[in-house]
């Protein structure tokens, strides 16, 4: 066993950055003011100044204005909003339909079942092998009852970035709103609010080196969003509750310190990790589209094993992955990414998804390579499955 | 390290005792599905004139707890006869591996079925089971007891969920006492088509749960 224990599930949560932790300490000591007790004392102004200043960075990086930002409590509670503020604002003036992908994270499918008891419809759009939505298919699901479009940037298990471009358009061309999950894209992948038209965008910290507990949800000029989190005025009275300063600077940190260096060699260990396990383990399927790909996403599954067997065993080698195996989940169901993509219940019980951060390296991608190849040979010798290829010698 | 398993699971994982195959076994058996996400297969040996297990071996497809039961029960059989196989618990597995999480329950309960399985493929092969019964409802009740309830880490019937069965020329309906967009109904409905199926008379299996 190693002494250095690797962590390989960026996608779920990552190490948070020094030098993000530096810039939101005086936010825990001395700027710790609510922002908007503004016009009582000097240390409101100071928080009501930092908030704006955050609010403008984070707008910035998006291509948008600082009063489209609203910051939330992370993704989950950025997707609630959307989904549910434009069911508020439009289920009784314009419709009741909302469509979303069968791939979509867990905020976005359970927001949209929630509506669903209450009366919504909702279309869950097929996606090909890769995982990418027909345009034409969303094109035809559009009715004069379609209130709102969910899908997201890239998804969290596989890594497909969707084309937001073309599917902004269709959803313009068609007067739909659109909202996409951005969880996983945010500082990974450009994302520009001039240029592509969508009307709410969530994005996180947890995913990018930021602190847990910090989001936003990017909300277009104009756009109807009902509040539905009651309390104080904040956030241009979209979410009541009092801000998270330290939170929002952290995430400001977080996004600035971002390089296009560190994407791209992000991108070169993706790259390396798939090439190396499809060509050394032998009967293993790449799951998510080879190149509209996210930069620090591998997901690939081997058959004849179980997920969960194998992530205990590259634990007890130090390495930290994720599995799409029903063993893993909570609700003992194999992931609903691979089986949306045409998977059977073998390729998702086996698959293994990788992600990459700031804090990996070539080195850590060799090895956890190296004990993979190990760990399924072992537990391929032992399955009942695949026997003509890997069984021992009776 | 704190894993949700024990010392002995394990050990038992990583280094599972009696694995692959016997050659020409005289019994033998293979439990579950890659649906379930685990896969069990048992071959033994069986001494002709004292009805003891002589050899005993098992494969896995499956998740640490399904491997490590595999690997108990294997030692547990070892040297027992038929009839003293046949009565091993799941209790005494678990108990033997320094207890199992419940959510764990129904992967590592496959291994039990599995060897009393192989079991009764032997007994069948050599004419020590009589003429098929038809199914009854208390055949049903009976194999839902092998369904866990991953709330409890028990069986259905234990754990009341089972409200009402049902046997209607080849079809067996069973009401559970869960909503149908409950966490587990989709994986407990999966489970109990997989023990009822099999069964020789029954053509269709509708699991209802409530609104």
């Amino acid at each position: 066993m190693q002494e250095k224990r690797v962590y390989l599930d960026n996608a779920a949560s990552t190490r948070l950055d020094e030098r993000v932790l530096e810039a939101m300490t005086p936010y825990f000591f001395d700027t710790y003011a609510v922002a908007t007790s503004e016009f009582a004392y000097t240390q409101g102004i100071e928080a009501r100044e930092t908030l704006d200043e955050t609010r403008g960075k984070l707008a910035k990086a998006l291509g948008a204005e600082p009063e489209e930002f609203v910051f939330t409590s992370g993704s989950t509670e950025s997707s609630n909003m959307a989904l549910k503020g434009v069911a508020l604002a439009l289920g009784k003036k314009k419709g009741k339909h909302i469509i979303v992908s069968k791939i979509e994270d867990f905020p976005v499918l359970q927001s949209a079942e929630a509506l669903e008891r209450e009366g919504f419809q909702v279309t869950y759009l097929d996606v090909d092998g890769d995982g990418l939505v027909n345009l034409d298919q969303l094109k035809e699901s559009i009715t004069d009852e379609t209130i709102l479009v969910s899908i997201q940037h890239a998804n969290q298990e596989i890594g497909t970035i969707q084309d937001i471009a073309g599917i902004g358009a269709v959803c313009r061309e068609k007067g739909v709103l659109f909202h996409t999950d951005a969880t996983h894209t945010f500082g990974r992948v450009p994302l520009n609010m001039k240029k592509i038209p969508v009307d709410l965008v969530t994005v996180s910290a947890h995913t990018i080196h930021g602190p847990k507990g910090i989001g936003g949800l990017y909300v277009r000029k104009g756009t109807p969003l009902t509040k539905w989190m009651d309390g104080g005025f904040q956030e241009f009275d979209l979410r009541a509750g009092l801000e998270n300063i330290p939170g929002a600077v952290g995430f400001a940190k977080a996004v600035e310190l971002i390089t296009p260096e560190e994407n791209k060699l992000l991108r070169a260990m993706r790259n390396h990790a798939i090439s190396r396990i499809l060509k050394e383990i032998p009967d293993t399927t790449l799951n998510g589209h080879r190149r509209k790909r996210l930069p620090h996403n591998v997901n690939i599954s081997f058959h004849f094993v179980e997920g969960e067997s194998i992530t205990l065993h590259l634990d007890i080698h130090g390495f930290a992955v994720s599995t799409g195996s029903a063993c893993f989940s909570r609700s003992l169901q194999g992931s609903h990414v691979i089986y949306g993509i045409g998977g059977d219940h073998e390729r998702a019980h086996g698959s293994i998804r990788i992600t990459l951060g700031r804090y990996n390296t070539m080195e850590e991608v060799d090895a956890v390579v190296d004990t993979l190849a190990e760990v399924i040979s072992e537990l391929r010798k032992i399955s009942p499955l695949g026997k003509e290829k890997y069984g021992e010698e009776v | 390290m704190k894993f949700p398993y024990s010392e002995t699971v394990l050990e038992h994982f990583r280094h599972p005792h009696n694995v692959g195959e016997i050659e020409n076994p005289d019994g033998k058996s293979m439990e579950g599905s890659p649906a379930c996400g685990d896969m069990v297969a048992v071959y033994i040996k069986v001494a002709p004139d004292k009805k003891t297990i002589e050899d005993i071996k098992f494969e896995s497809y499956g998740c640490a707890s399904n491997i490590a039961t595999g690997s108990i029960i294997t030692e547990l059989a070892k040297g027992k006869t038929l009839d003293e196989a046949k009565k091993i618990t799941w209790k005494e597995a678990s108990d033997a591996l320094g207890g199992l999480p419940k959510i764990k329950a129904h992967c590592s309960v496959l291994a039990i079925e599995g060897l009393r399985s192989a079991i009764q493929n032997y007994e069948e092969k050599h004419g020590l089971i009589k003429k098929r019964e038809p199914t009854t409802v208390e055949t049903v009740r009976k194999r839902l007891r092998k369904v866990m309830n991953p709330l409890a880490g028990l069986d259905l019937v234990r754990t009341n969920l089972v409200k009402d069965i049902e046997l209607k020329d080849g079809t067996v309906r069973v009401a559970i006492d869960l909503p149908k967009n409950h966490q587990f109904a989709a994986a407990i409905k999966e489970e109990i088509d997989e023990k009822i199926e099999p069964l020789w008379d029954v053509k269709e299996v509708i699991v209802d749960f409530t609104e």
